[in-house]
């Protein structure tokens, strides 16, 4: 895909949420949402760790981006 | 470049149009953690140091110090260099808002080393829709780094990164969470190592020689991962996720991780992952080329080669009992190993002899530790 068509994939995603957030009925309840107080599914528990070993596969593989971490200079070049 | 900063505004300006909904500052803790690093002939370990303090009940800071001291003799250094010790120092600021329910999220990093400095700056923000079910998230970030050269004072050369992300979160049933995330990167500048060399072949004895990398001074990088978690009945979690990735220099590459999350009484949680990646090499990337400048863009790092890794991860997380302190909640011991094992299809092991582009294909394990403490407070 090129740049200027994530671009308008992005803004078309955007559009079709502002167009259909205020009338979408909740299909799972906030007293169903238990589950995801558990700490168990916290997706970043220990963001201090995560944020390591990503590092070590940024430094150690040619693959970047899309981990959820700022990225940045690791200076493994 | 002009062009990607232009579609960054006009994401912004969307963005900002959102209604105000739900968000959560991050939790107030403190994390001191010891690393190490150990595989292929390089050790690297040091602290990193993670403060986050809400105030004001709309606003959270954080700071973050982390080293890495490296002890290198990889199978680069022996075949072309000299072992080398470094440390690098890195340290980073960030700043959270909510306005409404709306986060947005600054972040500064800062990193030096002897021959390289990186800075970061990074702007993210994320608006949860739909009855807080879903949660969308826009990032970017402006890297600017410099890259000298230990041996020649007179070498300089800059870096320009741009980062772009996009991520959506999504509670699907009363146990399943699944995530979407996109990135792209794109680089402009001396992207490859001042000291690494290619291997060309040649009339010598040993039957080839060698040059400095040559790299191109542009590289854009896409991205995109999906994941899903779920709570199972007997309170216990697996996660799974696949990275798709490829990039302007030919590189596609493959990420699967699959977890489970088992706890145990009320003190402990055991943690086991395995991870496998693969990844093609870059077009212009080679073992051992022809000749000398036999391309206008040459490399020989194993990281743009052709390989395999898997990792294997086991954690463990204990919450110690109260300590006492009137400050601190509650504070855990954590301790997580990964052994990965790196398997290389065209990059060949020279130390171990033979005819020039007949040695035996290089592999190696490494083991990752990571020993910390969390308090939260």
């Amino acid at each position: 895909m090129t740049l200027r068509g994530i671009d308008r994939a992005c803004a078309a995603a955007v559009l079709l949420a502002l167009a259909g957030c205020a009338n979408v009925e909740p299909w799972v309840k906030p007293y169903e949402r238990q589950n995801f107080a558990d700490i168990i599914m916290a997706p970043d528990r220990n963001p201090v760790a995560t944020a390591y070993i990503d590092h070590v596969y940024e430094a150690r593989e040619g693959a970047r981006g899309a981990s959820g971490s700022h990225g940045g200079g690791c200076g493994c070049n | 470049m002009r062009r990607l900063g232009l579609s960054a505004l006009t994401l912004f300006a969307l963005v900002a149009a959102l209604p105000a909904r739900g968000a959560v500052l991050p939790d107030d803790r403190a994390d001191v953690l010891y690393h190490r690093y150990d595989g292929g002939g390089v050790t690297i370990d040091g602290p990193s140091l993670l403060v986050r303090k809400k105030f004001a009940e709309k606003y959270s800071v954080s700071a973050n110090y982390y080293v890495d001291m490296v002890s290198s003799a990889s199978i680069d250094v022996m075949t072309t260099a000299s072992p080398y010790k470094e440390q690098r120092t890195q340290g980073s600021l960030g700043f959270d808002m909510l306005n409404g329910k709306t986060q947005y999220s600054l972040n500064y990093t800062y990193s030096d080393e002897n021959d390289y400095t990186a800075n970061t700056a990074s702007f993210d923000l994320s608006q949860d829709l739909f009855g807080d079910l879903t949660t969308v998230s826009f990032g970017y970030s402006q890297g600017w780094d410099e890259v000298r050269k230990r041996d020649d004072k007179a070498f300089s050369e800059n870096v320009d990164r741009r980062n772009y992300r996009f991520g959506l979160s999504q509670i699907v049933t009363p146990q399943l969470m699944m995530g979407l995330n996109y990135e792209v990167v794109t680089d402009e500048g001396f992207l490859n190592n001042p000291y690494r060399s290619v291997r060309f072949r040649d009339d010598s004895a040993r039957g080839y020689g060698y040059q400095l990398e040559v790299y191109p001074r542009t590289r854009t990088s896409n991205a995109v991962a999906l994941d899903a978690r779920y709570f199972l009945k007997y309170r216990a979690a697996i996660h799974g996720e696949y990275r798709y990735y490829t990039d302007t220099w030919g590189i596609d590459a493959n990420t699967v991780q699959l977890g489970y999350t088992q706890p145990w009484r009320k003190q402990w949680i055991f943690e086991i992952g395995y991870r496998w990646y693969d990844q093609s090499a870059a077009d212009f990337y080679s073992d051992l080329f022809p000749r000398a400048d036999a391309q206008n863009f040459l490399a020989r790092d194993k990281e743009l080669s052709t390989f395999t890794s898997q990792m294997l991860s086991l954690g463990a997380t204990y919450q110690l009992p109260p300590l006492g302190w009137k400050f601190i909640e509650r504070s855990t011991v954590n301790l997580f190993y990964d052994r990965a094992h790196y398997d290389y299809s065209d990059f060949r092991d020279v130390r171990k002899g033979g005819a020039p582009g007949t040695e035996p294909l290089y592999q190696y394990d490494a083991d990752v530790f990571r020993l910390f403490v969390s308090g939260w407070f």
